[in-house]
């Protein structure tokens, strides 16, 4: 019986210690995307060049990165040198302007390149709120069906490229031969 | 003292004059058809959960997606939407984290139960330990040997009681008790 007395707080300690280790690692804030597997919802909204352009879900065929950005979010512009790169490797992003001014997109865009094959203008977030967006950047990739296969939340840094985010996009492009 | 008494009364007025004001124009953006209308969107306010600023609802959060939320909240209302229809849609959106009440489902099963089995275990654990608990243990296990040895010592310091006087009456309580406690053993 000694064992019980000794063992059962000892064992309810390590299992304790092991999920607060985990907790740790943790961020609350990395919310799974509820649309994870589904076809981007529905949306048709127009261009930031041009207000007569609209683009529907049915222009979003992958593989291809959707990536969620405003001039209003610093960590944007943090990942912004990084989403020109894969641009330059041949990656296709489609920049999704969310709440944001047309004319400061614009120039901003102007400012520090364009890595973008086309912008969406989502003034009012309604395809953010279809999205699940939950604050700007965010990174959806979209496989060549329109579903969105991954979605990360937070700066593409080139060390969360390479550790997962590049494996990802490998099996999207994958997928279309 | 009865023209401070009015003072105070008017000068507690005017103040919440003001304050009720300010928290009206806060407050009453929204308007509604009817009493169901406005009935469901406080409900729908306090239990949609913001998902940016975690543990706040989007009645209580001021940021801008809580506000995108509850207007498209209010939209759908207008629309003539259930608020289940409503919550359903948000949860289609954001995920089971946008609501104060999940459902239950696999990953929140522990979540709902798992209190309550805590619950039985635990008086399992009592019940048992009761039943087996009774039978005396522990004093049982000490050879004659050990006894003997026992006694010795509390001889011992029975006698250096008598000689230690009454200088520290502290100590002395404190060595009486402790023997108490060996005596039961």
């Amino acid at each position: 019986m000694k064992w019980i007395r000794f063992g059962v707080p000892l064992l309810l300690f390590v299992v304790m210690a092991a999920f607060l280790a985990k907790g740790l690692e943790n961020d609350p804030r990395h919310l799974p995307s509820a649309r994870l597997d589904q076809k981007i919802p529905e949306f048709s909204l127009p261009t930031l060049n041009n207000g007569a352009v609209l683009v529907t879900q049915q222009d979003l065929k992958g593989p291809l990165l959707l990536n969620v950005w405003a001039t209003w979010c610093p960590s944007c512009r943090v990942e912004h040198p990084m989403l020109n790169a894969l641009a330059k490797q041949g990656i296709t992003i489609v920049g999704l302007n969310y709440k944001d001014e047309r004319v400061e997109a614009q120039e901003y865009l102007q400012k520090y390149h364009n890595p973008y094959s086309t912008v969406i203008f989502d003034q009012e977030g309604d395809l953010g709120l279809d999205l699940g967006v939950y604050g700007a950047p965010e990174t959806y990739f979209i496989d060549a069906k329109g579903i969105i296969r991954h979605r990360h939340v937070g700066v593409v840094s080139d060390v969360v490229w390479e550790q997962t985010l590049s494996a990802i996009w490998q099996s999207l492009a994958e997928d279309k031969i | 003292m009865m023209p401070f008494a009015r003072f105070y009364a008017v000068a507690t007025a005017v103040l919440l004059l003001i304050m009720s004001t300010v928290s009206i124009a806060t407050i009453d953006v929204y308007e509604f058809e009817n009493a169901q209308q406005e009935a469901d969107f406080s409900v729908l306010v306090q239990e949609l959960r913001c998902p940016k600023c975690q543990n706040q609802n989007i009645a209580d959060s001021n940021a801008g997606l809580a506000k995108d939320i509850k207007d498209r909240a209010y939209k759908l209302l207008l629309d003539g939407k259930s608020k289940e229809y409503i919550i359903d849609y948000m949860v289609e959106r954001y995920g089971d984290f946008i609501t104060y009440r999940p459902p239950v489902t696999k990953n929140t099963w522990v979540l709902w139960f798992g209190p309550f089995i805590l619950l039985i275990v635990v008086v399992l654990v009592l019940v048992l330990r009761k039943s087996t608990g009774a039978k005396p243990q522990s004093s049982a296990h000490i050879t004659d040997e050990q006894k003997h040895r026992v006694d010795a010592l509390l001889k011992r310091y029975e006698q250096k009681d008598e000689q230690g006087s009454t200088e520290n009456e502290d100590q002395n309580k404190a060595q009486s008790d402790g023997q108490k406690g060996k005596g039961s053993l």
